[in-house]
């Protein structure tokens, strides 16, 4: 049980951590979906199956594609590759900087911190039971979530859209 | 160490390797991926709390990261969108260079 | 239970099953079940898999007025030819003895990844669909659910193939590939919605029980013969051509303009594991189809339940692969920018409209009577009127067509 989670978080911290190290993007990018896939191997781990498949379905199969097609879309010219300048160097710095205080403090405050000991099995939930839940008690924020995706869909489409001529060549 | 101890780990792990990417990297999409994975790390500590914590309303915690997810994902288009659109203004997608929201 | 579902042949395979596992030892017991379990339906898909190659090839070339593979017989024996039916064999010998190129400048890991995921994948899609009555290899809450997240994974593999051949072929044909098998993503699991909505569930088991019923005991109560149900297959078919890559929506393949796509620096077995996961996409989502609107493993009359249940799902499936080939040796290939219209004007309006008419279905469920001709005559209306104007806007302005290139 414990061995399984250990593989899990080797997986989904390696290949975190690599993504943002690379200096090839599509690399990172493919390591970031792996990661991905390691969180949605989490979830199958704590018996969550329906978010798990939901994890894969989305991230893995969506935003993954969203990304990839963002990365070759916006191509760096070669000029870019230089090495790294003293301001960005340091910025790194500070960055990683930061993010270790914060690890470090949240583990303390993780490792002090007394949890009563949980159930042996995961709770029984059906999705039939998700489906109600989500349609009773949760539908208002159902519905903004519906908005919002509805939204966020057309504002992308808007973003990225060029106003292109239409050629003669164009019509089917 | 309970089980529950080992998942907050491994969530602030994730969160913070996100943190760092997102302030270390000058590359648009990069910061926004870290800050996808730091919405991550939180989903994990949902489903973690869901399966370890004390109990709670049937599939509460399984429910909050639908919605997350949801967010997750208009927020990773509109991003990844508004990201297209800078590059084809000043035709790179380094952080440091889109100082100017005018144009 | 009728008396069919305890007929011995219904029963053998699994007995078969459980004979092999007592031999072991008790821990190993789960594991050989399982074991013995993906053996058996890697055999039975692997050998469909040959056999849908050649069925492909024989059948196309009826439809084009040839005759087909019909020369390789058994080696050994001079004379026996067996109609070519060992052309699959032949053609894996080949492919498995043939150098593996990989390009210079190509990323090797991903190169070699690609195959790998894409294969790996389109298998674990066969996890949950149900094969005969009780012979189910996962039986999930949320089989749906899985079905599709495990197809997402092939999309990712196919972008790998292209990035990292560094040939502009692959990388366009890839970019093709992934914009239309995200566009038809969506009618896909928008043609399925209305069957969750009505059988209240996502298990695929489930779901084929419900349509477990017939009427007066020859009218099966398949998904596919209620309005919503034949719309919401129509749908299905469409998107699952496109999802497999196949004829009329196999631009991401088109030779004339991108050599073989992202398959253009892949040879020998790496090629042929495409291919095999090509095929075994096709067949998923054809059995899933069967699944979902075709009854699954029910005999379509009372009478004929004599016959043991994944016999039926087997002629089903043919059926399909058969309505599939057929396709390809009919249809001409769209063009890109058709192709996205009718995914994106026609097919998710369509299949949007699908799932209100199956939620009228739903909530006009009681209604008996002559009242019961009314409900199908609006739930054939819902989606008819749309397609008819839909259908004419699509085309509108367009026809007769003009060659303008052409004297």
């Amino acid at each position: 049980m414990t061995t399984a989670l250990i593989l899990i978080a080797i997986l989904l911290l390696g290949s975190a951590a690599a993504a943002m190290l690379r200096r090839n993007l599509i690399h990172s990018a493919l390591l970031l979906i792996a990661s991905w896939a390691g969180v949605a191997a989490f979830y199958l781990w704590a018996g969550a199956e329906f978010v798990a498949f939901a994890q894969v379905l989305i991230y893995v199969g969506a935003i993954s594609m969203v990304v990839l097609f963002a990365v070759l879309l916006t191509r760096q010219n070669p000029v870019a590759e230089l090495p790294a300048e003293p301001a960005s160097r340091m910025r790194a710095l500070t960055g990683i900087t930061v993010a270790v205080c914060t690890a470090a403090i949240l583990s303390a405050a993780i490792l002090s911190s007394k949890f009563t000991p949980a159930a042996d099995t995961a709770p029984q939930t059906s999705v039939k039971q998700i489906g109600l839940e989500l349609m009773h008690r949760h539908g208002t924020a159902l519905l903004i979530v519906g908005v919002i995706l509805t939204v966020a869909l057309l504002g992308a489409t808007i973003l990225a859209a060029t106003d292109a001529k239409e050629k003669p060549e164009d019509r089917p | 160490m309970t089980p529950l101890h080992l998942c907050l780990l491994i969530s602030t792990g994730l969160f913070c390797i996100g943190l760092a990417g997102a302030l270390a990297r000058s590359n648009t999409i990069l910061v926004l991926l870290g800050i996808e994975l730091m919405l991550n790390a939180a989903n994990l500590n949902f489903i973690a709390f869901w399966r370890f914590g004390p109990p709670s309303p049937p599939a509460n915690g399984m429910i909050f990261v639908l919605f997350s997810i949801a967010v997750a994902a208009a927020e990773a288009a509109v991003g990844l969108a508004l990201i297209i659109a800078v590059y084809r203004h000043q035709n790179n997608i380094r952080l440091q260079d889109a100082t100017r929201l005018k144009g | 239970m009728s008396p069919a579902s305890d007929s011995y042949l219904e029963r053998a395979p699994l007995e078969l099953r459980d004979w092999l596992v007592q031999f072991l030892p008790e821990p190993l017991q789960w594991l050989a079940h399982h074991l013995i379990t993906v053996v058996a339906v890697l055999a039975v898909f692997g050998t469909f898999f040959a056999f849908t190659t050649i069925a492909e090839r024989k059948l196309l070339a009826r439809l084009q007025n040839r005759l087909g593979p019909n020369r390789s017989g058994l080696p050994w024996i001079k004379g026996l030819k067996l109609w070519g039916l060992t052309q699959p064999f032949a053609d894996a010998v080949k492919t498995l003895t043939k150098e593996d190129i990989v390009p210079a400048t190509a990323d090797k890991w991903l190169h070699f990844l690609a195959p790998v995921i894409v294969v790996a994948f389109s298998l674990m899609t066969f996890a949950v669909l149900p094969f005969g009555r009780n012979m189910i290899p996962v039986e999930l809450n949320a089989a749906l659910l899985y079905f599709f997240a495990a197809g997402a994974a092939t999309e990712l593999a196919i972008f790998m193939a292209g990035w990292s051949s560094r040939n502009k072929y692959s990388l366009l044909a890839a970019m093709r590939a992934l914009a239309q098998l995200i566009s038809y993503e969506l009618p896909l699991i928008l043609s399925v919605v209305p069957i969750v909505l009505v059988a209240g569930t996502l298990s695929t088991k489930a779901i084929v029980l419900t349509q477990g019923y017939w009427t007066s005991g020859f009218l099966p109560h398949w998904f596919v013969f209620t309005p919503w149900g034949l719309a919401g297959f129509l749908i299905f078919i469409v998107a699952a051509l496109a999802e497999s890559n196949r004829s009329p929506f196999d631009l991401p393949e088109a030779e004339s303009e991108l050599i073989a796509g992202h398959l253009t620096e892949y040879s020998g077995f790496k090629y042929a594991l495409f291919f095999m996961a090509e095929y075994f996409g096709l067949t998923a989502l054809s059995a899933l189809g069967v699944t979902l609107f075709l009854g699954g493993w029910q005999a379509p009359c009372v009478f004929l339940e004599f016959i043991p249940s994944y016999l039926w799902f087997m002629l089903k499936l043919i059926g399909m692969i058969v309505f599939f080939i057929w396709v390809r040796g009919t249809l001409l290939r769209l063009r890109i920018d058709q192709l996205t219209r009718l995914a994106w004007k026609f097919l998710v309006p369509l299949a949007l409209l699908n799932v209100g008419n199956a939620a009228f279905w739903v909530l006009s469920a009681h209604w008996a009577g002559p009242l019961q001709l009314v409900r199908w005559a609006v739930s054939f209306a819902v989606i008819v009127i749309p397609f008819v104007i839909m259908g004419r806007s699509l085309t509108a302005g367009f026809a007769p067509r003009t060659y303008r290139y052409a004297s």
